[in-house]
């Protein structure tokens, strides 16, 4: 059974079509990652799916309920962490917990115990009663994930889990990620603009671009359909005779996708091991000599630009 | 949802509320000492008015049911920065994706506010005794005077936390406050008898629930109160309340209809 379906989700904002048909599902049991730059419609999409805000148009089940029909069934369902953190930071670690599993219904010698296992699985023991004012970012990134956890929930929502921390701390988390994700039973829908995120953390990822699921696949999958690697020719001295090489490269069999910046010449080839002798004996024939020659397995970078036209960096500077 | 369910989420958030509000001593401080010290101002500033007393022995005693009103209806305008403070730091979206009631959220606020007004007008009843004043009513006079500072204060506290939602800023919010609450203020009976006011003034601050407040506690207070006015107005200002409330539970729509 699937444990999220959207289907054709639309939301307008004044003068902003923030999610403009978005249709994708979530197997149960599975980490899911929305990728997409700033502003592409992922946090939109994930509230959206947590109950926070109504769809214009489209349907959504959350752990087989309809998010607008029965909005308190599916939060009693799924665990939402907030892009920025939900945590009040005028209470303990505790406290915020406490009052989360009371909010579910939960009280008593079991809520005090769950409260505990918690704050050791993300290791928030030692800070537990102190006020969250003073935690660092990670720290209170783990404590809202712990938020999220305290009832048990089927579904968690993961925005953004590690924007705004620095290298360590993201480590951290998604080692964090990982761990929850070998718990079978919870279903994972975590949202980054972090290629390298969904690489890593995500078993299969959806590629959002201005409100649309452009594709959708393993990252392998993904990766595996543009069919091949990039190999990168960089040339000693052109003399402004770099087109022609390109034009060279370019009639070769199994090169496509041939472009040039400023001394380098790219293409993308079916192998690099058995294109590169033959790139680099035509180049020879014509009287270039070689500098460097790398090649590089296709990342979801190059997916995002072969799915979307556009490259990732700069459009994700532009959603902001 | 089971009303024992919205009870319950009620009685946590406002153990957040109060528990989180004690572990700020310099709000702490200005609480006390802020609703004394504009006793003890205003007290001073028109003593010798002798016009001013409205059938009081002393004006301070005319004036002290007034300033008790008058702290309870600013603390519940201002309430709402606490709603804002909760949205810019996604506490409430936490609660919304969960099942908290959204009504209960705001009852938390509420009974906060109301919370906080009973504390000061016992502070200032008491600093009122040192000066002079007497509660004529009795033990259920001390009782109405509460009432009506918790009602007044929850009644407000509503309208502000509405609000709270609808701006979602505090520069809005603060401009939104004065420019309910000083005209509110003036428009009243707290610090001289509708008597003395200019006839349009007293006939509109019949209509100002600031005045409900006022009048009830100033009943309480003075020889010969009329019991079944403030009752009227103690009534009124439950209505008020409820009112209120329910426009703030209502704006959660407006809200989540923005994020």
């Amino acid at each position: 059974m699937d444990a999220i379906v959207a289907e054709e989700l639309r939301k307008r904002y004044k003068g902003v079509q923030a999610l403009d048909g978005v249709s994708f599902a979530v197997r149960e049991g599975e980490v899911f990652g929305l990728l997409g730059p700033n502003g592409a419609g992922k946090s939109t999409t994930v509230r959206t799916l947590a109950t926070l805000t109504q769809p214009d148009s489209g349907r959504a089940l959350v752990a087989g309920e309809d998010v607008v029909r029965h909005p308190n069934r599916v939060r009693r369902s799924i665990g939402y962490v907030a892009q920025d953190s939900g945590v009040d930071w005028e209470a303990t670690g505790r406290e915020n917990l406490l009052l989360q599993g009371r909010i579910h219904g939960m009280a008593g010698a079991p809520l005090r115990a769950r409260v505990d296992e918690l704050l050791e699985l993300v290791g928030l023991r030692d800070a537990a009663d102190r006020v969250a004012r003073g935690y660092s970012g990670g720290m209170k990134r783990r404590l809202d994930i712990a938020i999220g956890l305290v009832h048990r929930p089927k579904v968690l929502f993961l925005d953004e889990p590690t924007t705004g921390l620095d290298p360590e701390a993201r480590a951290a988390m998604w080692v964090e990620v990982e761990r929850l994700a070998a718990q079978e039973s919870l279903t994972i829908l975590l949202t980054t603009h972090y290629l390298e995120e969904a690489d890593r953390l995500a078993e299969r990822v959806a590629i959002v671009s201005r409100g649309k699921v452009v594709v959708e696949g393993t990252p392998a999958e993904l990766k595996a359909n543009l069919r091949g690697e990039l190999v990168t020719v960089e040339l000693g001295e052109v003399d402004g005779r770099i087109d022609t090489a390109a034009a060279l490269v370019r009639s070769l069999d199994d090169a496509s996708e041939v472009s040039v910046e400023g001394r380098h010449v790219r293409a993308r080839v079916p192998n690099g091991a058995q294109a590169i002798p033959t790139i680099l004996s035509a180049l020879d024939g014509g009287g270039y000599a070689v500098a460097s020659v790398t090649t590089a397995r296709p990342s979801l970078d190059d997916v995002y630009l072969h799915y979307t036209g556009r490259d990732f960096a700069t459009e994700d500077a532009g959603g902001n | 949802m089971q009303v024992w369910q919205l009870l319950r989420q009620t009685g946590w958030m406002i153990v957040r509320q109060l528990r989180n509000l004690m572990r700020e001593p310099i709000w702490i401080a200005l609480m006390i000492v802020q609703p004394l010290i504009w006793l003890l101002l205003y007290g001073q500033l028109f003593s010798r008015v002798g016009a001013l007393r409205g059938g009081a022995s002393t004006y301070i005693e005319f004036l002290a049911p007034g300033i008790v009103c008058m702290n309870a209806f600013f603390g519940g305008s201002w309430s709402g920065m606490a709603m804002i403070a909760d949205l810019n730091r996604n506490v409430i979206d936490r609660f919304l994706a969960a099942p908290a009631s959204r009504f209960a959220i705001v009852l938390s606020q509420v009974v906060r506010a109301g919370i906080t007004a009973v504390i000061q007008a016992l502070l200032l009843l008491l600093l009122g005794l040192a000066l002079g004043v007497r509660v004529h009513g009795g033990v259920a006079g001390w009782f109405v005077v509460l009432a009506a500072a918790a009602l007044l204060a929850m009644a407000f506290a509503g309208f502000s936390h509405g609000i709270a939602l609808l701006v979602r800023k505090e520069a809005s919010m603060i401009a939104a406050a004065n420019f309910v609450g000083l005209p509110l203020m003036f428009i009243s009976a707290i610090l001289i008898p509708p008597r003395q006011m200019p006839n349009w003034i007293a006939q509109l601050s019949r209509f100002n629930p600031v005045n409900w407040g006022v009048h009830a506690a100033r009943n309480a207070i003075l020889v010969g109160g009329d019991w079944a006015a403030s009752g009227m107005y103690l009534g009124l200002l439950v209505a008020a309340t409820a009112v209120t409330s329910m426009f703030a539970t209502w704006c959660f729509r407006s809200y989540q209809r923005s994020i």
